[in-house]
């Protein structure tokens, strides 16, 4: 041992330094273990601060709602609950085949696991691609903010300020809901790739783990998104 | 050598971590249909000033299924637990501040 390691430093006489690591292994982790354990812990800081932020957008949304519920009631009926319903089943189908995703990682299935990403990746672009359908219906009505906003409400000329500023709600928490999708989209193409190279296995599945572990999240958000942008009575 | 022993027990070997069982995806999956169903089902219902609390609610107890199962907390070390649980803590925090001050201004309401 000509130059010594900082490992060899820190652990005399250990055997450990011969022992051909796992190529994912880093060298600043003891084994898989702890880098698993490590990236997982991680990861929930991400998600926390992810929690945080799509919060603050739903503290806002509240407080609005409570200011204006005649204009909120309006404007969700511009919403058509049966997409949103079969939006919202296809989301939880396509969290189900990233869950499955892990499992199969966790249990060296390669095709299994690429397949369940392919099919993940698959129902994700689905559901980007109905939510674009519903925001040309929306542009369509003059319901987008701002400059293009031409909708009156007729009915209740009174709500229609109002029926913008939810409008406004719907596009951002919906937008930013889309753009964590895409995001998510990117890198299930990367891990299809990974997985079907056959980087993942019993012993180094933490990456498609930390995925499911953002996909999951993005879910999460879109479970309260539904009632509270479809269904208001 | 005084390390080895403790290390050599983990040495080629992957994370020491639950693997479920696919029935157990599969049946948090069918439970999350049938929520969703219920509160699409219970929107359609006038009850009054509880629709919207029902309704979160359930979104609540599907949230609860996705963090605990599919995003295996269960199974997780405390220290996620913490993270998780402190994660909520501060959203509370977000909403009570929030919520305490400007839903108790007696606005107009329009």
């Amino acid at each position: 041992m000509a130059n010594p390691t900082l490992h060899d430093l820190q652990h005399p006489g250990s055997e450990e330094a011969h022992v051909p690591h796992h190529p994912f292994l880093q060298h600043h982790f003891e084994d898989l273990g702890q880098q698993h354990e490590a990236s997982t812990l991680g990861m929930w800081f991400f998600v926390a601060q992810e929690i945080l932020f799509f919060g603050g957008i739903f503290a806002a949304y509240t407080v609005y709602r409570v200011m204006y519920p005649a204009a909120w009631s309006a404007g969700a009926h511009h919403q058509n609950w049966r997409i949103g319903f079969a939006n919202t089943i296809v989301l939880i189908a396509s969290s189900l085949t990233m869950a499955l995703a892990v499992w199969g990682a966790q249990g060296a299935k390669r095709k299994f696991t690429t397949l369940m990403l392919v099919l993940t990746l698959f129902l994700g672009m689905t559901f980007i691609g109905v939510k674009a359908f519903e925001y040309r219906e929306h542009i369509h009505e003059g319901l987008f903010p701002g400059s293009a906003f031409t909708y009156v409400d007729h009915e209740h000329p009174e709500l229609t300020r109002g029926v913008e500023l939810f409008m406004l709600f719907y596009f951002i928490m919906t937008g930013l809901h889309a753009l964590h999708m895409i995001i998510g989209a990117g890198l299930l193409i990367w891990f299809i790739r990974r997985s079907w190279r056959g980087d993942f296995g019993e012993e180094y599945y933490s990456p498609v783990e930390i995925m499911g572990l953002y996909w999951h999240f993005v879910d999460i958000v879109w479970i309260f998104l539904f009632p509270l942008l479809y269904l208001i009575h | 050598m005084a390390h080895a022993p403790d290390h050599a027990d983990h040495v080629g070997h992957g994370p020491a971590h639950h693997r479920a069982p696919i029935g157990m995806y599969l049946a948090v999956f069918v439970a999350l249909m049938v929520f969703t169903v219920l509160t699409v089902a219970a929107s359609r219902v006038n009850l009054h000033q509880w629709n919207t609390p029902i309704a979160l609610a359930i979104a609540v107890i599907k949230a609860t299924l996705v963090i605990l199962w599919f995003m295996h907390v269960i199974h997780s070390p405390r220290m996620t637990w913490i993270v998780v649980i402190s994660s909520f803590l501060w959203l509370g925090v977000l909403f009570v501040l929030t919520f305490s001050d400007y839903l108790t201004r007696g606005w107009p309401i329009y």
